[in-house]
């Protein structure tokens, strides 16, 4: 066994060790925080450490989603529901103490057990490392063209993966569709307003962002930037960190954006929920329609080769493109209609007790 | 008789549509989600999840027939050969599951509709029925998937789907928030210990083809990350398939459930986890390996046995009828547990049979429950009193289904125990033959309460119960596929062949003939 | 003290796990723990961000490059039908051996761990981690959003008084 990569003290870098530390103490805290909102930032914190390790472990596209995600979505998810719901945590029972320690001593040592055995960190030549997972690196230059491997594995060789990854984010907004609604006109209509004129309209959302011009303006410049960079992570993902998730999440951010600063109402007129329920159901159709094409061609589905007979690795390029673009259609989707069914819902915290 | 209208069935189909069964029968009803949420209205809806759900039955006979013919199928997503690719592999065990989910799956929506239009708010018809196809999918793609990542990302789309179906009960009562609330955590906390366990399955072999593995697995020593991978995963599945004591999220998910996701998940969902825990444990890993063995045999049996007598005991004690059922459900998964931990093929064999009776009996008494429910609002055992009388052929079909969970002769139920019990006394565990029929004891009891109240009891006259029902008769729709499963469980009894048939060739292929 | 030696080898080798198995630990106790229904949540993130890092720490490779190919060379057609097998349905299970192993040799030295020239990590965890990461957010939006109606129908979010409440109303149901 080559030991150059093996040797102690080399395996790990400096940088390693501090984040590693970083998430260990930032656990412990979200441990024994009972303050919701400082329980939710430090989570953010700890994806966003994470997301940096990441990029250390040379898991560029993983540091990307985890950083949108993590620190950005779910922080802010978590931020809405505390909001409609409460701010403290009630402290841990003892009893509920013993069982979850005993749970997890249980767990942990069974983990523990199996360590002494696991490869050592960074082993080129370890199982996971020699075997399928480098047969990709040599395969996918000259099946897909494709320069980053991480894009051709996802949406060509484990692409029904991604398929059913989709369907999983299209069953989270039907989930959140059934449990909160998408709000809407039903919402106004609790109490019954008169019909406002369009000028009593220009007024009202004037008077709302009165305040807040220079957010107005700036914004007003970021939207289309946010929305450019959004379609060059699209196209991008075959060369760089991206794809068609990332890409979502950040052409939903800018509409979100949107409506943060112009108010919901102004959001839903220029993307109304109906066509993000439609744009949800039409991302997964576009998936399985570049699969179900490739079944009419004669392959197998989700078989790109054959879309391009003549030349395999540009059928396998036109393929990943397309399923791209269905995955983003559907995460932007999704991400409105959980955006929209949480701000459907009157926080019960008045403003000033923040 | 069987492969007869199966061959006939796959000569009616275009060529191309056979071919690609093995990826059409997932596939089918996951496109048709999204559909559905844009056809937007409740009926609509709901005939084309019907349409769908039938055309996944038919491609499930297809499959059968496929098997029968070459043993087992193997489908290639995206051409790619498997340890690259994505497999969709096909044999005698999970064409059983799959014909016993795509049927589940038709008889459901045809008994639902009459509820759901009932208990669900018209506007959330559409997505609702959504969701119940891509739980369907969820179930389908986790039995049929020969890829170890690919049954996560099923088992989270039929999970996640779950949760959603179990909270629409919260429109008419607010504890089917909180029993989803609960599902959601112990489910993640199950999906997540299956993910450890699978990555410290690629840890040891390098790959995720379920095949693949297990050839690594048969010529390489085991070693802890291997058993440690085996410890997580068998919790994991444990906890969605409802294994004793990770059981606590099942009986309330049932319980508050909108009536269409009782009747469908407590015939599927726990069966489907544990097919996928089968198969892993005997398929995936070597089942001849000493620590497997001692795992079956020291962990594995005694929590069967705990489940068949402590959930059944606590049946006996639930004024809520469909609590009743699912703790009874609880105690019948022991049964098929037991089964599994004998690791024989007779064992196993019975085990997979008993499964499939007891989807059948199952499914026709929430049916049933659901009917009564649909008609005169009962939820608690008490209120069933009179039953008997007033709605015959409902509590007859009840009475049948009821006969079999409990292994009377005559029933499907008496056969899948008959061979259980068999297989225990040639294992040497009589222990395991008492427990079950201490177990089937305490059935007679809580399922004799139900039939008592029905038959022996007067219908309460103070208010009103005894005169026509709320909605005049029993609805067609919901009354024939209770019939249907209540003839099934007698049909099995005598022709048990089909399920059998596959039960004994997937024990057989996978413990190598009844060698222990 | 050669023992010594030994584990100090294997600390400084398998640190990694071993600070991963402490975080997913510390996330599944808050999950246990604690009655609050976002701090549950929350801990369900922690441990499965830790899931996460067991993955992507299992792909390093010393001295690897983030998986994006420096210069790719794609096959002429003719090439390319050899790389791609091709299995079509259905196969038997015969069928199904011969394309089991799609001629991938296992790495035994550096040298054959090495494409074109460059050493990278592995992308297989990262597009397992990827697709999880999408799973694990999809599970906190439906679970969030049965926290919001929780506190709307029980006025609570701590599991211990929703509880009392439901007992409460099965009390009710029977009398």
């Amino acid at each position: 066994m080559t030991t150059e990569f093996l040797t102690p003290l080399d395996a790990f870098t400096v940088i390693d060790l501090i984040f590693m530390m970083m998430l260990v103490v930032v656990g412990i805290a979200i441990v024994r925080f009972k303050d919701l909102f400082a329980v939710v930032m430090l989570s953010g914190v700890y994806s966003l450490v994470s997301a940096a390790w990441f990029v250390s472990l040379d898991a560029v596209d993983v540091a990307f989603t985890e950083a949108a995600v993590g620190a950005g979505i779910s922080t802010v998810l978590m931020l809405g529901a505390m909001l409609l719901t409460a701010r403290t945590a009630a402290p841990v029972k003892p009893a509920r103490h013993w069982v979850a320690l005993f749970v997890v001593c249980a767990t942990g040592a069974a983990l523990l057990y199996a360590t002494v055995d696991m490869p050592s960190f960074g082993d080129p030549l370890s199982p996971p490392n020699a075997y399928v997972g480098l047969e990709y690196l040599k395969r996918t230059g000259p099946d897909t063209g494709v320069p980053n491997v991480v894009s051709a594995v996802l949406a060509s060789y484990r692409g029904y993966d991604t398929f059913g990854e989709t369907t999983v984010i299209l069953t989270a907004g039907l989930g959140v569709i059934l449990i909160l609604g998408l709000g809407g006109p039903a919402r106004r209509r609790k109490k019954p307003v008169p019909a406002k004129t369009k000028e009593a309209k220009a007024k009202e959302s004037e008077d709302y962002g009165a305040h807040h011009v220079v957010l107005r303006v700036i914004s007003k410049l970021m939207i289309p930037v946010i929305i450019v960079y959004g379609a060059y992570v699209q196209f991008h993902g075959d060369f760089g960190p991206g794809g068609g998730f990332q890409a979502g999440l950040i052409i939903a951010s800018s509409i979100i954006l949107y409506a943060l600063i112009f108010g919901v109402d102004a959001a839903k007129e220029a993307v109304p929920p109906s066509l993000v329920r439609l744009g949800a159901a039409l991302g997964v159709l576009i998936y399985g329609g570049v699969g179900v094409i490739s079944l009419l061609l004669g392959g197998n589905f989700l078989s790109y080769n054959v879309l391009n007979p003549a030349h395999p690795s540009h059928g396998q390029e036109l393929g990943i493109m397309f399923v791209e673009i269905g995955v983003l259609v559907t995460v932007a989707s999704v991400m409105l209609i959980i955006f929209y069914g949480f701000t459907s819902r009157q926080p019960d915290i008045s403003d000033k007790d923040w | 008789m069987n492969a007869l209208i199966v061959s006939n069935l796959t000569a009616l189909l275009p060529a191309w549509v056979v071919m690609h069964a093995a990826s059409l029968i997932v596939v089918t009803p996951l496109l048709s989600g999204p559909i559905a949420l844009i056809l937007s209205r409740g009926r609509l809806a709901w005939a084309w999840a019907l349409v769908i759900s039938v055309i996944t039955f038919a491609l499930s006979l297809v499959l059968y027939g496929q098997v029968l013919d070459h043993g087992s199928v193997v489908y290639a997503f995206g051409d790619w050969a498997p340890p690259l690719g994505i497999t969709y592999n096909i044999d005698a065990l999970n064409v059983l599951i799959l014909l016993l989910v795509a049927g589940m799956g038709v008889l459901s929506l045809v008994n639902g509709l009459p509820s759901v239009l009932r208990e669900i708010a018209p506007k959330d018809q559409a997505p609702f029925f959504a969701a119940f196809m891509l739980c369907l999918t969820g179930l389908m793609g986790v039995t049929i998937t020969g890829d170890a990542f690919n049954v996560f990302v099923f088992l989270e789309i039929s999970s996640i789907s779950t949760y959603v179906l179990v909270a629409m009960g919260g429109t008419t009562d607010r504890r089917a928030l909180t029993a989803s609330f609960n599902y959601l955590i112990l489910g993640t906390i199950g999906a997540t210990f299956f993910v450890i366990g699978l990555g410290l399955l690629y840890m040891a072999t390098g790959t995720l083809n379920m095949a693949d593995i297990t050839a690594h697995l048969h010529t390489h020593s085991e070693d802890r990350v291997v058993r440690a991978a085996f410890a997580f995963i068998v919790i994991g599945l444990g906890l969605k398939t409802a294994m004793f004591p990770l059981h606590t999220w099942l009986p309330s998910a049932y319980a508050y459930s909108p009536t269409i996701v009782g009747t469908f998940l407590a015939s599927t969902a726990t069966k489907v986890a544990f097919y996928a825990m089968v198969r892993f444990i005997l398929g995936v890993f070597d089942p001849g390996s000493p620590f497997s063995g001692a795992l079956l045999e020291i962990v594995l049996a005694p929590m069967a046995i705990a489940a068949m007598i402590i959930c059944s005991v606590q049946a006996l004690h639930q004024a809520d009828l469909r609590k009743l059922l699912a703790y009874s459900s609880v105690a019948q998964l022991g049964y098929m547990l037991l089964g599994l931990s004998m690791g024989t093929a007779a064992g196993v064999s019975a085990s997979l049979l008993h499964l499939f009776n007891h989807a059948l009996m199952k499914g026709a008494l929430f049916m049933g429950v659901g009917i009564f429910g649909l008609q005169y609002g009962i939820r608690q055992v008490q209120d069933l009193r009179g039953l008997g009388k007033t709605m015959p052929l409902t509590a007859a079909a009840f009475t049948i289904s009821g006969l079999s969970l409990i292994g009377v002769p005559l029933t499907a139920g008496f056969v899948s125990k008959f061979y259980l019990i068999t297989a225990a006394l040639e294992r040497g565990w009589w222990w395991a033959a008492a427990a079950i029929l201490a177990s089937s004891v305490l059935a007679i009891f809580y399922v004799g309460r139900m039939l008592e109240m029905m038959y022996l009891r007067e219908a309460p006259k103070a208010k009103g119960r005894t005169k026509k029902a709320k909605t005049g008769n029993v609805p067609l729709l919901a009354l024939v596929p209770l019939l249907i499963l209540a003839l099934a469980n007698i049909w099995f009894f005598f022709d048990a062949s089909l399920p059998k048939g596959l039960a004994d060739a997937a024990a057989t292929a996978l413990l190598g003939g009844g060698a222990l | 003290m050669h023992s010594t030696v030994v584990f100090w080898e294997f600390l400084t080798s398998h640190f990694n796990y071993i600070v991963v198995i402490t975080l997913m630990m510390t996330g599944l106790y808050i999950v246990i723990s604690t009655g609050n229904l976002v701090k549950k949540l929350v801990g369900l993130g922690v441990f499965q961000t830790a899931v996460f890092q067991l993955y992507i720490t299992m792909g390093k490779v010393s001295g690897g490059q983030p998986p994006i190919l420096e210069g790719v060379h794609e096959a002429s057609p003719s090439e390319h039908a050899t790389t791609a097998a091709a299995t079509h349905a259905p196969a038997t299970a015969e069928h199904a051996q011969t394309t089991a192993h799609a001629g991938i040799e296992i790495a035994k030295t550096l040298d054959e761990a090495i494409v074109g020239g460059v050493l990278y990590s592995n992308p297989l965890p990262h597009v397992l981690i990827l697709t999880a990461i999408v799973v694990g957010v999809a599970t906190l939006a439906v679970g969030l959003s049965l926290v919001v109606r929780i506190r709307e129908a029980y006025d609570s979010i701590e599991e211990d008084e929703l509880q009392e409440a439901d007992y409460k109303t099965a009390k009710g149901a029977l009398s």
